[in-house]
């Protein structure tokens, strides 16, 4: 079973990405596409056992009426240099109130974990050849921040003694 | 100056603990190039075509003293001598070694500087009017404003990998010196029904596509700065185009949604926003404020009475005061700018020697301050009318008294070919050969304003777009050319140059230039500056001249 980093550990995850040529109902254990789960929503609300992805360019709005129904959303990365999964992230998270797990796929390096951190998400399917332990300490980021994030939701200016 | 508290210094101490550890992971092989390579350039550090280059940020140019002599001790320890003073009000040096820069970050992390984003996807270092807090045309001091963005965008962590590097500037005066229409956020302070609130321009820029920045809000209530900032890097990181890094600035955005459809959507984005967390308090506002009050005048009530008996009596002195002194908010005293842009001497460098100088001139005579501009020379921004005469002494020890401020030879020059490995051509040499032509200072001075501006490649580190006169190093069929143009301007009314045609050889450009200004000599009328006479006869007139 493929590991994740999730709440600061690591851990085994049955979830896998499905591809849109492969999604299916029957599929089981899956993140499923965006448009494959729009389109298929009532028949997979409830679903305990799916989650859904969502590509790079893809609009987190979309999911806002079925936020309620899902426990887990992960966000591509197509390359670690690529930053549009951050505002989704954060999205999800200030925006749409969004509680579940927000979980990184794609080109998921250990030097970008502490600003995703920031930005709501709180599971990591690192790039292949990544090394979890390593990863691990990567989360730890600076002790203070400058601006309002998801993990810190005043500005350092609203705290600073 | 702001200066750092607990919270700052403990960011910057961390920053340098974080990039030696990445680093010492690249040396190791533990991390591959083109990972490293994105995280050394948010530092600040390149790879050039002889050396790595480290650039270090100078907050909206300020600089103590203190810093001024650690830049110096830098250039003595980790370089050869010298560093060089940007476009951007930045700092860089040319022949860093990689494993040694976390040790240079430590010693500017020891006065409160750093490297961080001043290169990379992200937003970059915040610039500024160098005469901010004693301009007399200033509606309000646009350094706190810049200082709360600079913290605001310091480890953003949504932003740290935007499509495109991202450039922000803020005017708080009449006439623009920041040449805010030419970046990709601009912000005014402008004062509308008694209240001051700012105007936001959006989608300006330099290189391969040059544009002037539309306005797409045009007034904004002050304590929402950072929230509208937040929605327009939203709109960006999430729309802006990742395809082709040539597309990938936000005024191609703005351009591809039209300014009026941007400026509705970062409309919709703020709502949400709006009124949230990052809206600044006037607990904030103060506290920013209060690092950039007035310093102690304490003007003796004679300035003018010396300075005009030390004009009457030397006029090399008198030269200088013409151009390189400005008016001062308060009285008996002045603005000085000092120009590094001897001839023979790569525009904006200066060496450890200098910086000593200049750190002890501005103890001596201006609070122990000073700015370094975008034209690339530095601003002693208070000094005593009675004590110009001394002051200028002792920059003509030093090498730093050319009275061309402003003038032709005062020329804005990236480093081109000899150190940039994006270069088409070398640029200064181009630089020095233009300042040897025009050697004449009566001759120049009788020129007046006139801005020349080289860049080495498209990237337009020179602002060639904005000169009175641009030069653009092409590459033709393996040989360095330079395209010339005519009529840019970087100030309130900024303007774009127009291209004059063909290109030249190296060799050529000083003639080039000579006959350009032979042609406004023969057609100026009454007192227009050089670019004034351009805009009234256009460019025909020039293109005869050159391509005769
Ligand atoms: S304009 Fe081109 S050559 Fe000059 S510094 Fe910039 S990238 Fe290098």
């Amino acid at each position: 079973m493929p590991k994740i980093i999730k709440d600061n550990a690591i851990i085994d995850s049955p979830l896998a990405v499905v591809q849109p040529a492969e999604a299916s109902l029957a599929c089981s254990n899956s993140l499923l596409p965006l448009a494959f789960y729009l389109a298929h929503q009532t028949s997979l609300a409830g679903r305990a056992d799916i989650g859904v992805w969502l590509q790079a360019d893809e609009a987190v709005e979309d999911l806002a009426p079925y936020l309620s129904d899902l426990t887990v959303i992960a966000l591509d990365l197509p390359q670690f240099g690529d930053g549009r999964a951050y505002s989704s992230a954060a999205l999800l998270r200030q925006r749409y109130g969004f509680t579940g797990e927000i979980r990184a796929v794609g080109d998921v390096r250990r030097d970008q974990l502490e600003q995703m951190q920031r930005c709501g998400f709180t599971a990591y399917a690192l790039a292949p050849g990544q090394d979890e332990q390593a990863c691990l300490q990567g989360l730890a980021g600076f002790t203070f921040n400058y601006q309002a994030s998801v993990d810190k939701p005043q500005p350092l200016f609203r705290r600073r003694a | 100056m702001y200066i750092y508290d607990n919270y700052d210094q403990t960011m910057v101490d961390e920053r340098v603990n974080q990039y030696r550890d990445q680093t010492r992971r690249f040396l190791a092989g533990e991390l591959p190039a083109e990972e490293f390579q994105h995280l050394r350039l948010r530092n600040g550090l390149y790879i050039q075509r002889l050396a790595p280059m480290l650039r270090v940020a100078v907050p909206y140019g300020m600089l103590s003293s203190k810093q001024l002599r650690k830049l110096a001790f830098i250039c003595r320890h980790f370089d050869r001598g010298y560093a060089h003073f940007t476009t951007r009000q930045n700092v860089q040096y040319n022949w860093p070694k990689l494993e040694e820069v976390p040790d240079i970050l430590e010693a500017l992390a020891s006065v409160q500087m750093h490297a961080i984003q001043t290169s990379g996807n992200c937003i970059r270092n915040t610039t500024s009017d160098q005469y901010a807090g004693v301009a007399v045309d200033e509606i309000e001091d646009s350094r706190p404003w810049a200082e709360l963005i600079r913290q605001w965008s310091t480890f953003h962590p949504e932003y740290n990998w935007l499509p495109r590097k991202f450039k922000i500037a803020v005017t708080g005066a009449r006439e623009d010196r920041a040449a805010v229409q030419v970046h990709d956020i601009g912000v005014r302070l402008i004062e509308r029904d008694g209240e001051v609130g700012l105007q936001i321009l959006v989608g300006g820029g330099l290189g391969r596509t040059p544009v002037l920045a539309p306005v797409i809000r045009e007034f904004l209530p002050k304590q929402h700065l950072l929230t509208y900032l937040e929605a327009i890097l939203r709109v960006y990181n999430r729309y802006g185009r990742r395809d082709n890094k040539y597309k990938a600035r936000i005024k191609i955005l703005v351009r591809a949604m039209t300014p009026a459809v941007f400026a509705a959507k970062v409309e919709e984005e703020w709502l949400a926003l709006k009124d949230g967390p990052e809206t600044l308090t006037a607990a904030e506002i103060t506290r920013v404020k209060s690092f950039f009050t007035r310093p102690a005048y304490a003007p003796t009530g004679q300035g003018q009475a010396v300075l005009d008996a030390a004009l009457q009596e030397n006029f090399a002195f008198k030269a200088w005061v013409t151009r390189n002194i400005k008016a001062h908010q308060e009285a008996g005293y002045a603005i000085v700018n000092v120009a590094m842009k001897a001839t023979s001497i790569a525009p904006g460098d200066v060496t450890d020697e200098q910086l000593e100088v200049l750190a002890d001139l501005a103890e001596k005579y201006s609070f122990g301050e000073v700015r370094v501009t975008h034209e690339q020379n530095v601003t002693l921004a208070d000094v005593r009318q009675d004590d110009l005469y001394p002051l200028w002494k002792a920059l003509c020890e030093a090498e730093l008294a050319a009275p061309n401020l402003g003038l032709l030879t005062d020329i804005i020059c990236c480093p081109g070919g000899d150190y940039c490995s994006l270069a088409n051509a070398k640029s200064i040499p181009v630089a020095e050969a233009i300042q040897r032509q025009f050697d004449d200072l009566d001759y120049l001075h009788d020129l007046g304003d006139l801005d020349i501006n080289i860049s080495g490649c498209m990237n337009a580190c020179g602002h060639h777009h904005v000169g009175n006169i641009g030069i653009l190093g092409v590459d033709k069929k393996g040989a360095e050319f330079y395209q010339v143009s005519i009529g840019g301007s970087a100030n309130t009314n900024a303007a774009l140059a127009q291209i004059l045609g063909p290109s030249f050889a190296r060799a050529e450009i000083p003639g080039v230039i000579q006959q350009l200004v032979d042609v406004y000599l023969q057609r100026r009328e009454a007192d227009e500056q050089f670019v004034e006479t351009y805009n009234r006869i256009g460019i025909q007139a020039y293109k005869d001249r050159v391509y005769a």
